[in-house]
């Protein structure tokens, strides 16, 4: 399954907020679902999101199972110096996921 | 029954819904075999997508290709596109190569005329005619991941075309589609006609009702959470209908589809759609 | 527990064994989690003021500095456009700690805490949400002074006609 959809620019001008869209793929199956026939769905979500700018972390949220599946978080940083952000999701089960996306800052 | 409140209260989740449903599907049967003189195709200038009737936000979760969750589906299938698999070790890559190119207006002519099978195929049917035919690989499970990430790929490269039916060979195939569109079915005794060609834009249970064009498959339904082909809405239809529904790859649904494409002939491609 | 007793009717806030023990796992497996409610899938406004509290601890809640935005009539409480902006300047003095989201009628009381810093140049998240229910949704912004300032919207729920699973 793809991971994830990742919307930086890849270019900004020094000081310029930019805002920043992700999309991971995950069913955020929530825990309090029953099959037909009773039986518990077990949790299974993505419960963190952490994402760090050239390593320093920028922006971060602890997911519940109220996120709808397919987890879209959209935020903002500014653009402060060229290099790489990168995105990483851990949640139930070890899941965990990264995906990374360089920007030039002029 | 104990209390004497609410008559809904009483009934096991879910049936206080569906009771609901009921009443008002009943209400629009009852209109519909008053007026049923209404029942006709939907003139072709007022034809539109069920993309008009979404809310701003649901519109904008489609336009944008990052915030489109089938979008992930369209990425796994460009990665299956050239992942060489089967006995024949062939990837769809080696003899279609690239898929902008070569895979641009099929989606919006599908289903098309298969010559072997005298009928035609979905695009589904197809990919797993090249899977078993050509790949030599074991055919993909209908409303499996890799399935719909090959099949949102292949339509994806459609965006924006006109649907096409013109091969007169499917005729034959529009008519029998045609057929179960304006055929009374299930426990409700209601046709497709009834809702999407005589009330659409109207509300049931407070949803605009569509008309109903398959222009945006396969799609990210928001009630699935997930991406899911046009057979699975028109079997989700049918159980909304309560009526009995044909199984997988039936040639029921190939009929179907093949008559609401000829229905959208025209309008523009949308896939992979999102709608609520 | 005798296993030979008639089973009683269940009362609806009553927390069962079974609830328990699919608590217990859902413990187990998230245990980053630090607001985990056992509860039968039928939350109270209570339930949100208590996480609220959980939050604030002795601190007073502000209305205002915080918007939230839904759109007032959703057509599937699967995925809900969720946007919180917060009137902040976003400066090493002044800046949004974390934005906390709580609903009143979800299974939990939690919806995200997201954790800012003077970095995001502007404090504004959105997200996609789920809501179960016509129901409020509270946002909470924590301050760097260690103010919190909140806002709260109601959003109407509609269901699918046609949906697929009767049950």
């Amino acid at each position: 399954m793809a991971s994830a959809l990742i919307n930086v620019p890849t270019k900004a001008k020094r000081g310029e907020i930019i805002a920043i869209k992700t999309l991971i793929s995950h069913h955020m199956e929530t825990g309090f679902r029953h099959t037909e026939t009773g039986v518990p769905i077990p949790r299974d979500i993505v419960t963190r999101f952490v994402a760090t700018y050239n390593g320093e972390e920028i922006f971060s949220a602890q997911l519940y199972p109220a996120i709808a599946a397919n987890p879209f978080i959209t935020f903002s940083t500014v653009a402060t110096e060229s290099g790489t952000l990168e995105f990483k999701w851990t949640g139930d089960n070890g899941f965990a996921a990264t995906e990374q996306a360089k920007i030039i800052v002029e | 029954m104990s209390d004497g409140g609410d008559p809904l209260a009483s009934l096991p989740p879910g049936q206080g819904r569906s009771f609901v449903l009921i009443a008002a599907t009943v209400i629009v049967t009852l209109l519909s075999t008053t007026l049923s003189v209404l029942t006709g195709d939907i003139p072709v200038d007022k034809r539109s997508s069920t993309y008009e009737q979404m809310s701003a936000d649901t519109k904008a979760m489609q336009d944008e290709d990052t915030a489109n969750p089938g979008m992930l589906w369209v990425l796994d299938g460009e990665v299956a596109w050239r992942t060489r698999t089967g006995a024949a070790g062939r990837s769809c890559a080696d003899c279609h190569g690239e898929a902008s190119s070569t895979m641009k207006g099929v989606a919006a002519r599908y289903p098309a005329f298969d010559t072997k099978r005298s009928a035609p195929v979905d695009m589904e049917e197809r990919i797993n005619i090249c899977r078993t035919e050509h790949q030599r690989a074991p055919a993909l499970a209908f409303e499996s991941k890799e399935l719909l990430a090959l099949s949102a790929y292949v339509a994806r490269q459609s965006r924006g075309m006109p649907i096409e039916s013109s091969d007169a060979r499917l005729t034959p195939f529009i008519a029998a589609g045609r057929d179960i569109f304006e055929r009374r079915q299930g426990q409700l005794n209601l046709a497709c006609v009834h809702c999407h060609n005589d009330n659409w834009g109207q509300k049931l249970a407070g949803v605009p009702i569509p008309q109903g064009h398959p222009t945006g498959y396969p799609l990210y339904r928001l009630e699935w959470q997930t991406l899911g082909s046009l057979q699975r809405r028109l079997r989700n239809c049918l159980i909304g209908m309560r009526a009995e529904i044909y199984p997988y790859g039936a040639p029921e649904y190939v009929a179907l589809e093949t008559f609401l494409m000829w229905r959208a002939r025209g309008m523009p491609m949308e896939s992979p759609a999102v709608r609520p | 527990m005798a296993g030979n007793r008639m089973e009683e009717p269940r009362r609806k806030e009553a927390l069962t064994r079974r609830d328990a023990l699919t608590g217990a796992g859902a413990i187990a497996a998230g245990a980053a989690l630090p607001t985990l409610w056992l509860r039968h899938a039928a939350a109270t406004p209570a339930d949100m003021q208590a996480a609220i509290a959980n939050v604030l601890g002795d601190a007073k809640l502000n209305v205002g500095r915080v918007k939230i935005e839904i759109p007032p009539l959703v057509e599937n409480g699967n995925t809900v456009p969720c946007t919180v902006s917060v009137d902040s300047p976003m400066t090493p003095q002044a800046y949004v700690k974390f934005i906390h989201v709580f609903n009143e009628k979800n299974p939990q009381p939690n919806v995200i805490s997201a954790r800012l810093s003077p970095r995001a140049g502007r404090a504004s998240i959105a997200t996609r949400i789920r809501l179960t229910d016509t129901q409020t949704v509270v946002a909470i912004a924590e301050m760097s002074d260690g103010t919190f300032w909140s806002d709260s919207i109601s959003v109407i729920i509609t269901l699918g006609a046609c949906l697929e699973n009767l049950i």
